[in-house]
């Protein structure tokens, strides 16, 4: 099993490598080149030269693709084009607090979607399962601004309970973050909560469908034991993958919900950076996005592989 | 083995009724109007073939039904009470330990992730009968009743680290240990290879008879359950068919319809082929193949078929007789040795192969479900290899397909049926229509009767014999089944491993001398003398006392 | 009602009635709207009444007009989006399951790498250099996109061509034109419907998310997303002009997931029913 989990990681490291090299590809893909496409229309020849000498465009892509892949393991990621700032300087306290408002809204989310999506599975059929179902149907369905706006109009403006605005700074205290990102939080909580929720019912389901339940339903035992005996050890492995996905789609849920909330985050920076065309910065977002993604997938896959039954006891 | 007639009643059904009911309305009755008395040591043999409501039987016997489906009639009385009137607690107090099970597949039926001792002592210790030591010394001593090997550790382990044979008869353990009045067996041995058959039929029988418990065992066949029923029923559509002493039915059957299913499994005449010509059509020669970066699948295998020939592929799972179909028809490509037909070597691949010889070997496929398209017409599934192979105008594709139905005795106007509309049978039928539609030399029938009923699956075997008597064409038949064997083909192979142990005409081979795989293989098919396991299992004692 | 031989359930004739409303609305703008979607009708955020039910948006526009003028963009989008990364995927799916080996191989790593990443970041990375325009809008959305197409054309493909009706076209020396389109793609078509209404929402919400952060479609043309992005001042003020636009993707979604948990539960039956 260690071969595995071995495996996996290494596939893991292989990933984030080509990740990398995509996202800087991505950046190559365009007809001109990137002095050009920064500039549009304000592109004189002289600045245009300048610029094609600031950003090393004068080199091959392959050698400029390992300078910038080497100066981001150093923590260097080079300076923003907009405002000319160190590029990791910007970004350091903006993931901060983009990874507080997505743990804030997972340690809500998670025991609340599994514990649903439990009690929906034993209930299959029943009123709180169908409720459940076209409730969850309709949030999945629904855009976080959506959410969030009704949110605001009706907790924020109309109750006065919470802040509209989730303005934070380095310096705000623990519990008054707590308490400015608590629409955010909820706003993710509704749109992960749903779909973590359906596909832990589905495992739990697949499970209670296979013909030992119907063997342990046989042999006399209670419900209670059936579930948790029989049904949750099997279960468990598919339930592990569908938490660490969407924590995963997280990450990305976080952008939008960021903007609307105007909070200062990573994805709120990217937004604003990708109007501006200032590729430094965004390239970055971008690979610390794909990292976070890569690494929960990877982190789910091998926890899956510990949690299987079959595959613990392989030595 | 009969039970005395005086023995206490233990399960009493009365004009039981099934039915299946879905937030869509009603659908149909799996079981109506069944009553059956089970007495204390008896076994009762359920029969019939799929869709006779035999299991849903067992099941709703232990007052249990399957998602959708609800006992809608009728009283399951035991010892005095009617498990349909009882409070939920009170038919869970009963099961596990008066009511045990026995599931077809024990793959399927063991947790994963627990072990066999945790799975077999769960009953009796979580309803409170035995302690964890006492259910435990009781797993052990049922472990070397059942001849488990290791029976004091096997316990420890897995089920995905034990094999069938031996899983189903833990599971037999995990039923027997909490002395249960009535074990449901629901078709145990089916899933199991012929040999390993004999072994978990003994193991089951003695069981029942040393711990005195009544049963139901259900089977579809009838040779398995004359072994160990004291009494039959038969059931055909969720109705009662015929219901007697197992000797009486075997021997005295009242009703046409189990005249017939006894009939078809004696039948077994002697199969005259004449093979025609000095050539082999046919020629494997020495042929080894693999698939990629695995050992051998088969090694070093030969066989000839001559024009009319029938030739029998025999051999258990993992024998590599299927994978020998696909040799023959360039799917995988031989490693070593060569394929002659017509005198003339085939290329191994099938896209190198010509249309010609394309046409000449054509296939029946084990699942007609899945062997036919489903979207398409009788007229688009049998057409497409006259238009295909012989270019033919839309008019006379189309009298040709009418043709072909004819001769498959299948209705003219199924023409335009989609093949997803028909049943097994006919879907069956339409395969061999399809495969004649080329006019082959050779036909590969892969298992073609092994997915059917048995009545559905011997008129199939009736209609292949037919079309080789009016055609010539020539057969490669591989099964699993002797029976099948020695009713068509006149010349066999047996394979094990990979390897053929013997081969020659079937009268030869199935003669002694045998070959000792072949008289294991031979000896284990069971047959519908009663005391047929007997004399099985005193011929192996002597054969190890010896 | 019955629609593909099955009784439609409650929620997906209200599904269907939602998407059905939506396109009427999409495809005849110009003859339902009250006023044309420029015109400047009166003071910005003038409230509603019986001229403007919704009120008047920043610029003084009718903005139910706007609403369903801005139908046409955000579904008519979607819906080019949708198609040509089903073509794409569908193609490249198929062709992977039928060639196997290294086409196989190489195509499935490839998608693989592209789904390692989240579609939004990608695509965001690919905006800041090529711009909102709607073509690059098209083309990048529908390629990201099609992956996951290929991923379910793949897996059914290949479901397909292990059976044995799909064995025997190769036995007879059927080429690989015939086997795709007469054996798989017929039986694809029931998976691949339920997932086109998946990847339209799919597009659809991410359509909207772009524009609702200034990254899709851009002035002066205007979609839903943008809508919500031009209103969203106005919430503070208790207005709820942006929570309109977004109502409106979001009953169409819905409406969208209706019909195709219908679709999708009928076919788990189906399967279900040969047991």
């Amino acid at each position: 099993m260690g071969k595995l989990i071995l495996q996996r990681s290494i596939l893991g490291l292989l990933t984030l490598l080509a990740a990398s090299a995509l996202i800087f590809i991505g950046t190559e893909v365009l007809p001109g080149d990137l002095a050009s496409a920064i500039l549009q229309n304000q592109a004189t020849p002289e600045n245009l030269a300048k610029l094609r000498l600031d950003l090393g465009l004068d080199k091959p892509a392959i050698l400029r693709y390992v300078e910038w892949l080497f100066g981001a393991l150093r923590g260097d990621f080079g300076h923003s084009l907009a405002n000319g700032r160190d590029v990791l300087e910007e970004i350091v306290p903006r993931f901060a607090n983009t990874m507080f408002l997505a743990a804030y809204a997972a340690v809500v989310a998670v025991p609340l979607a599994v514990g649903l999506g439990l009690a929906a599975a034993i209930r299959q059929g029943g009123a709180f399962d169908r409720t459940v179902n076209i409730l969850t149907l309709m949030t999945i369905s629904v855009p976080e601004y959506f959410l969030a706006y009704l949110l605001i109009k009706y907790v924020a403006v109309e109750l006065g309970w919470f802040p509209s605005l989730a303005n934070v700074s380095s310096d705000t205290p623990f519990f008054d973050r707590l308490y400015y990102a608590f629409l955010p939080m909820v706003t993710l909580v509704l749109v992960i909560v749903a779909h973590m929720m359906r596909m832990t019912r589905a495992s739990v389901l697949a499970v209670m469908a296979s013909p030992y339940i119907e063997m342990a339903i046989l042999k006399g035992l209670t419900k209670t034991r059936i579930v948790l005996r029989h049904a949750l050890p099997n279960a468990l492995a598919p339930i592990i993958s569908v938490v660490a996905l969407n924590l995963a789609y997280l990450i990305v849920g976080v952008v939008v919900v960021e903007t609307v909330f105007v909070y200062p985050g990573l994805g709120q920076l990217m937004v604003d950076e990708v109007s501006k065309h200032d590729v430094p910065v965004v390239q970055a977002c971008g690979l610390i996005f794909a990292a976070t993604f890569i690494v929960l997938n990877m982190v789910a896959d091998i926890l899956s592989i510990l949690s299987n039954p079959r595959l613990r006891r392989l030595r | 083995m009969t039970a005395a007639p005086d023995n206490p009643i233990v399960l009493d059904v009365r004009a039981m009724r099934v039915a299946v009911r879905t937030d869509h309305g009603d659908g149909p009755v799996l079981v109506d109007d069944v009553s059956l008395a089970l007495r204390r040591g008896e076994v009762i043999g359920l029969i019939g073939e799929s869709g006779a409501g035999k299991s849903t039987i067992g099941l709703a016997s232990m007052g249990y039904t399957r998602r959708n489906c609800f006992i809608v009639g009728g009283q399951i009385l035991f010892a005095g009470a009617d498990l349909r009137v009882m409070t939920a607690d009170q038919r869970r107090a009963l099961r596990g330990l008066k009511l045990a099970y026995i599931a077809q597949s024990a793959a399927a039926s063991f947790n994963p992730a627990m072990t066999l001792m945790d799975q077999v002592c769960e009953a009796p210790v979580r309803h409170g009968v035995m302690g964890r030591a006492e259910a435990k010394a009781a797993a052990v001593q049922l472990f070397r009743e059942l001849d488990l090997p290791n029976p004091e550790t096997i316990g420890l382990r897995y089920p995905h680290q034990v094999s069938g044979g031996q899983l189903q008869r833990v599971m037999a353990a995990m039923a027997m240990i909490g002395r249960p009045e009535i074990i449901v067996f629901d078709e145990p041995t089916t899933a199991l290879d012929v040999t390993t058959q004999v072994e978990c039929l003994a193991a089951f029988r003695r069981l029942v008879r040393v711990h005195r418990a009544a049963a139901l065992y259900i089977t579809h066949d009838l040779a398995v359950v004359a072994q160990i029923a004291d009494r039959i029923m038969v059931l055909r559509r969720g109705k009662t068919v015929e219901v007697g002493d197992a000797r009486q039915i075997l021997q005295d059957p009242q009703e046409e319809y189990t005249r017939r299913l006894v009939r078809e499994r004696i039948a077994g005449s002697t199969f005259v082929a004449r093979p025609e010509g000095a050539a082999p059509l046919l020629a494997v020669e020495r042929v080894t193949a693999h698939y990629t970066g695995r050992p051998n699948v088969i090694d070093d295998v030969s066989l000839e078929v001559f024009r009319g020939d029938t030739v029998a592929v025999v051999g258990e799972s993992g024998s590599g007789k299927s994978t020998l179909a696909r040799v023959v028809t360039g799917l995988l490509p031989r490693a070593a040795g060569d394929v002659r037909f017509h005198g003339a070597s085939l290329p191994p691949r099938l896209k190198d192969r010509s249309r010609d010889q394309l046409r000449r070997i054509q296939m029946i496929y084990q699942m007609p479900d899945v062997a036919l398209n489903p979207q398409q017409t009788l007229l688009d599934v049998i057409g497409r290899p006259v238009s295909f192979y012989f270019r033919r105008s839309r008019a006379e594709v189309r009298a040709r397909v009418q043709e072909l139905l004819r001769q498959m005795d299948l209705p003219e106007h199924f023409v335009d049926r989609k093949t997803s509309e028909l049943s097994g049978g006919q879907k069956q039928r339409v395969s061999i229509a399809r495969a004649l539609a080329a006019e082959p030399d050779l036909i590969i029938c892969d298992e073609v009767t092994s997915a059917l009923d048995q009545l559905v699956g011997e008129e199939i075997l009736r209609l292949l014999k037919r079309l080789q008597d009016e055609l010539g064409v020539a057969y490669l038949f591989i099964t699993h089944d002797l029976g099948t064997v020695k009713r068509i083909a006149n010349k066999v192979v047996v394979m094990l491993r990979g390897r053929t142990v013997a081969s020659g005409d079937t009268a030869s081979v199935f003669a002694p001398p045998y070959h000792p795989y072949t008289e294991l293989l031979l000896s284990s098919v069971p047959e519908m003398r009663p005391d047929w396991l007997d004399g099985v299992l005193a011929r192996r004692a002597a054969i190890t006392t010896a | 009602m019955r629609l593909f031989g099955h009784k439609l359930s409650l929620l997906a004739q209200i599904g269907l009635a939602i998407v059905a409303l939506n396109l009427f609305l999409a495809i005849f703008a110009p003859l339902v709207a009250p006023y044309d979607q420029t015109a400047v009708l009166g003071d910005a955020w003038a409230d509603a009444d019986w001229q403007h039910w919704l009120g008047l948006d920043n610029l003084g526009r009718d903005l139910l007009s706007r609403l369903i003028f801005g139908a046409r963009m955000s579904i008519g989008l979607s819906l080019v989006i949708t198609a040509l990364s089903f073509f794409i995927g569908i193609v490249t799916g198929f062709a992977a399951a039928v060639a196997g080996g290294w086409v196989d191989q190489a195509l499935s790593r490839f998608v693989d790498l592209l789904l390692s990443m989240p579609t939004l970041i990608f695509a965001f990375v690919i905006l800041s250099v090529l711009g909102s325009g709607l073509p690059v809008l098209i083309v990048t959305i529908a390629v990201l996109d099609s992956t996951k197409v290929f991923r379910l054309a793949r897996s059914v493909a290949v479901g397909l061509v292990s059976l044995e009706f799909v064995e025997a076209a190769r036995l007879r020396g059927e080429g690989w034109w015939w086997i795709i389109t007469r054996e798989i793609l017929p039986n694809a078509i029931p998976p691949l419907t339920a997932e086109f209404g998946l990847r339209f929402c799919f597009t659809f919400l991410f359509i909207a998310a772009l524009s609702f952060l200034g990254l899709g479609v851009q002035p002066p043309a205007a979609d839903w997303g943008s809508m919500v992005k031009d209103y969203r001042d106005m919430i503070n003020f208790g207005s709820a002009a942006p929570i309109y636009p977004a109502a409106a993707i979001a009953i169409l979604t819905i409406g969208v997931n209706f019909v195709v948990d219908w679709m999708l539960s009928i076919h788990s039956r189906g399967q279900g029913e040969g047991a």
